[in-house]
């Protein structure tokens, strides 16, 4: 039997409007070039200036994990060659990180929780992108992405599945979204995932030869790629092999890693102190600052949803794990008074929709305050379930408010026992035979079968007749 | 002296603002003297010449109308390191034989918003990599004193230019003595301000933690009118010093009663030849006459400073120069097969040998398992060296020095042997280690060949030290020595 050790290094593309050492713009999508500047074209004689606001978030960062923050951090130069790198080297940390240990908890399958130590997180700034495929037997470099700021965040190896790395990477997504130093996005590669991945026999101390996966970018592929690696690695083992360290790349086509570089490939980076740039100092003032503006984050979220709108553990962390989600949810509580009746509506329907529509709930045709209404409509047993989720489809076609849908569609709830009983009496006089078998069946059959009765009423009704009383005027009627 | 071009710029500056002469004379003249000598001396590279003249118009309008400067007109020559917008701006490299600059450096446009001519772009060593200007793409450098012997370098042309009066004063840079060790070769003034005190935006870097933006002169006044000019506080460069720029001309002519001249011991032994030292007995002779009082000092680790200097300076540059890559500018190999084929053969073919055997000590330097034995044993030397001149500093007001332990050598005499070569800079390279101001200034002629005495101050203390040599200049006439006037072209 063999255990998995897993960590993470996350890169996070920082949300400021300028590069980290130049003034170019760091705005996605624009044409190839245009967002690159002399300095991140490395002309001769260019110098770097660092960026003041992406040290403000990397503090944040530090203070919402709970670490050391680096009141001294060095800028390094760490040497390689490539065409999307235009100075030859990327200035990075090293060995004095803004961030230093800190750590978060993460929530697994069982309900337990585990704390996984952050070890660092350090700025550094983005390479360009290569474009393989747009000229034949060429390759176009595009420096619009070049310098912009990242924060690296590097874990201890003390994730044991690739579902805790995705419970970790989900943490750290909530995080950087909570303090709003970048959308998070891993399509468009604000946030990019390297797995170290090993293993060795449970209960064994010493690690396994580790393999880095490196850019994979989904939860998705970050769990399908170190399941991959890790039977990938079992049957190596198992076949009386060993595994080499070398960097690997996830193809989600194949479910599959693939070597990249071995080892004996890798640079070596030839890491020293930047001497264009002078150490960065972070005084008390700066640092408090930074922690007076931080906002509530996610775990203190947690504790007050569940005592102010009374709802479980599980549904506060699935709820808050998304700032603007949590706010939403918020708003539906306090405005319908429904605390779990709001938590079922936005985990459910609303989320459920979220992701089949590929949406962010900022962008969703159905407001807070809409669902607020018709949460009080179901309430107030103007609605049942079944008008209530007819209600909310218009929403979604935005149909107008909740009250005009149901006086448009004519949904008010019938709870007048004396226009049910009329269409029971309808119902039992068009369906002698089933009314005969019914009355004929024993007890524990008859629950089945009074279904039918009802579906006929609710069909009748067009839906509207209050459930409960069709099933209390059916069951009378029938065992007359 | 009736040829506008031996003049001082202070000389100049006088004759252009009572009306004696225009800026197109005083540019035309430069220009003609130039065309003259430039194939002989080959000090130049690019000679911006109608870029010049329309310069020297608008100088000469803004004076009409009344809004010039005090350098308003006053030409300059740029080493060919500094970006120049529109112009080639070479290095001195094939491999930026074919490079336009985008852009001006700071000390370009600090000295075009003060209204000066630039005549052109000055020859050099290689990436600033040389103490002869031998190493140059565009040929080497003559020394107009002796056309067999070199210049000095790396800013060889600079140096060459100003002595040949073919321009009154140049930019030049400095890394391990690249300002001062040509100044002594060639008869001029050089100074190399506290590292930060000029902006090195625009500046192709050697080794950033060294290079240091200065000027080459006919006097030290010169340097003082020029300094003000191009220091000052750069956001763009964040080593750049957010100090103060003092009036450096304003106290020039303070006395130096009692100031303390330190003499570094390390600095006077039997390296240094019998009549360099007569020399420099010549100049405390003549700081003792103005009442200076000179005081020995010890300076224990400056012996280690070329070792730390070539480990330190090399290590910049491996990672500075992985830019020229043949990929956005600059040289690019034909038909490169593939990435690699196109990194080897662009890098190849566009640097010299020299630059090559730079980087690849400072690859080797910074290589995993070597790092802790070169570059952090270099850095520790550093500091020590710092700690020194800290020390020192505490006991005197200026070290005194020489710049060279000879007299400029013979083209080819060094060119094979590099350590030779790097132990030009054996007097000059731990002020650049220091970070400290250090100027070198003419201390008179042995066997017809200039010879130059170098004064290192602490950090910004650059108005002192023009102060002491402008003051030793106004009792000595070394500085007036200028090179046989060449007839033979």
């Amino acid at each position: 039997m063999y255990e998995a050790v897993i960590g993470l290094e996350v890169h996070v593309q920082l949300a400021t409007e300028s590069k980290m050492f130049s003034g170019s713009s760091t705005q996605f999508g624009q044409a190839p070039n245009t967002q690159a500047s002399l300095i991140d074209l490395a002309m001769p004689g260019v110098l770097p200036t660092p960026n003041a606001k992406a040290f403000e978030m990397a503090v944040k960062f530090g203070l919402a994990i709970d670490a050391e923050i680096g009141r001294t951090s060095v800028f390094d130069r760490k040497n390689y060659f490539y065409p999307d790198l235009p100075k030859g080297y990327q200035i990075s940390q090293f060995d004095a990180p803004i961030v230093g240990p800190g750590h978060v908890i993460i929530q697994l399958e069982d309900g337990e929780t585990k704390r996984i130590n952050v070890t660092r997180a350090h700025l550094e700034e983005d390479a360009g992108k290569s474009i393989h495929d747009a000229f034949d037997g060429l390759t176009g470099v595009d420096l619009n992405r070049a310098g912009t700021p990242l924060l690296e965040i590097v874990s201890e190896p003390e994730l044991a599945s690739a579902k805790e790395a995705v419970a970790y990477l989900r943490v750290i997504h909530s995080l950087i979204r909570y303090l709003e130093i970048s959308d998070g996005n891993m399509a468009e590669g604000s946030m990019r995932c390297d797995c170290n991945v090993s293993i060795r026999p449970k209960g064994s101390q010493a690690l396994g030869t580790r393999t880095e996966i490196k850019n994979v970018n989904s939860f998705r592929f970050v769990e399908k790629a170190i399941n991959s690696e890790i039977n990938r690695q079992i049957e190596i083992l198992e076949d009386g092999g060993r595994v080499i360290q070398e960097t690997r790349l996830y193809d989600p086509d194949r479910d599959e890693t693939r070597s990249m570089r071995s080892k004996e490939e890798a640079n070596d980076y030839r890491y020293f102190p930047d001497p264009d740039l002078l150490p960065v100092v972070l005084d008390e003032a700066f640092i408090q600052a930074c922690r007076d503006a931080l906002p509530e984050l996610p775990a203190a979220r947690k504790v007050r949803y569940t005592e102010t709108y009374g709802i479980t553990d599980y549904d506060a962390s699935v709820l808050v794990a998304d700032r603007d989600i949590a706010d939403y949810f918020a708003k539906v509580a306090e405005a319908s008074g429904e605390g779990k009746l709001a938590a079922n509506w936005v985990m459910g329907s609303v989320m459920a929709e979220l992701n089949q529509q590929d949406v962010s709930i900022t962008e969703f045709p159905v407001t807070a305050s809409d669902l607020a209404q018709l949460i009080q409509r179901v309430s107030d047993q103007t609605l049942n379930s079944k008008t209530a989720k007819t209600v909310f489809e218009a929403l979604l076609n935005r149909e107008g408010s909740v009250d005009d849908i149901i006086q448009a569609r004519g949904l008010v709830q019938v709870t007048d026992t004396g226009a049910i009983e009329a269409i029971v009496d309808e119902v039992i006089a068009e369906n002698p035979d089933q009314v005969a078998n019914y009355r004929q069946a024993t007890e524990d059959k008859r629950g089945k079968m009074l279904g039918f009765f009802v579906g006929q009423v609710m069909k009748k009704s067009q839906g509207k007749a209050n459930p409960q009383a069709v099933n209390q005027i059916l069951a009378s009627k029938l065992s007359d | 002296m009736s040829d506008l071009t031996q003049h001082t710029l202070l000389e100049l500056q006088s004759q252009l603002q009572s009306g004696a002469i225009s800026s197109v004379e005083l540019t035309s003249t430069f220009l003609a003297r130039i065309e003259r000598l430039n194939p002989t001396l080959n000090a130049f590279i690019t000679v911006t010449e109608s870029q010049a003249l329309a310069q020297a118009q608008a100088a000469d309008a803004a004076r009409a109308a009344g809004t010039a400067g005090p350098l308003t007109g006053l030409p300059i020559a740029h080493k060919d390191l500094f970006c120049t917008d529109g112009v080639l701006t070479s290095c001195a490299s094939k491999m930026l034989s074919n490079f336009v600059a985008p852009y001006d450096a700071h000390v370009v446009r600090a000295c075009q918003e003060a209204g000066m001519v630039m005549l052109g772009k000055l020859n050099m060593d290689e990436f600033a990599m040389g103490s002869s200007n031998e190493n140059s793409f565009y040929g080497p450098v003559k020394n107009p004193w002796d056309l067999k012997r070199v210049p000095g370098g790396s800013s060889g042309g600079s140096a060459a230019a100003v002595a040949a009066s073919m321009t009154p004063i140049a930019t030049g840079t400095d890394t391990g003595g690249s300002i001062r060790q040509p100044a002594a070769f060639t008869g001029t003034s050089g100074l190399k301000p506290t590292y930060g005190r000029v902006s090195r935006f625009g500046m192709v870097a050697y080794a950033s933690s060294l290079d240091q933006g200065g000027l080459i002169g006919k006097s030290a006044a010169d340097l003082a009118l020029g300094l003000g000019v191009i220091a000052g506080h750069d956001p763009r460069d964040s080593t750049s010093a957010d100090q103060p720029v003092p009036d450096y001309t304003a106290t020039l002519t303070d006395s130096i009663q009692g100031l303390k001249i330190g003499l570094p011991d390390a600095f006077f032994d039997e390296r240094l030849d019998a009549r360099m030292q007569a020399r420099m007995e010549a100049v405390m002779d003549a700081y003792r006459a103005l009442g200076a009082e000179l005081v020995p000092v010890k300076l224990p680790h400056v012996a280690e400073a070329i070792p730390a200097y070539y480990v330190i300076a090399p290590a910049e540059a491996s990672a500075n120069l992985s830019r020229f890559d043949g990929v956005r500018y600059g040289h690019r190999a034909d038909s490169p097969a593939d990435l690699t084929d196109l990194y080897e053969r662009s890098r190849g073919e566009g640097f010299s040998s020299e630059v090559k055997r730079r980087i690849l000590i400072g690859t080797y330097a910074l290589s995993e398992g070597y790092f802790d034995a070169y570059y952090k044993k270099a850095q520790q030397i550093r500091r020590l060296i710092q700690q020194d001149f800290t020390h020192a500093f505490t006991e005197c007001d200026l070290l005194l020095s020489p710049t060279t332990p000879s007299t400029a050598f013979q083209i080819g005499a060094k060119s094979d042997d590099p350590v030779a070569m790097y132990l030009e800079d054996i007097y000059t390279v731990a002020t650049n280690l220091a970070g400290l101001p250090g100027g070198c200034f003419p201390s008179g002629l042995v066997d017809g060949l200039p010879t130059g005495y170098q004064l290192t101050g602490p950090a910004f203390s650059e108005a002192r030290l023009l102060n002491a040599a402008h003051q030793l200049q106004q009792t000595t006439d070394w500085h007036l020595a200028t090179p046989e006037e060449i007839t033979h072209v």
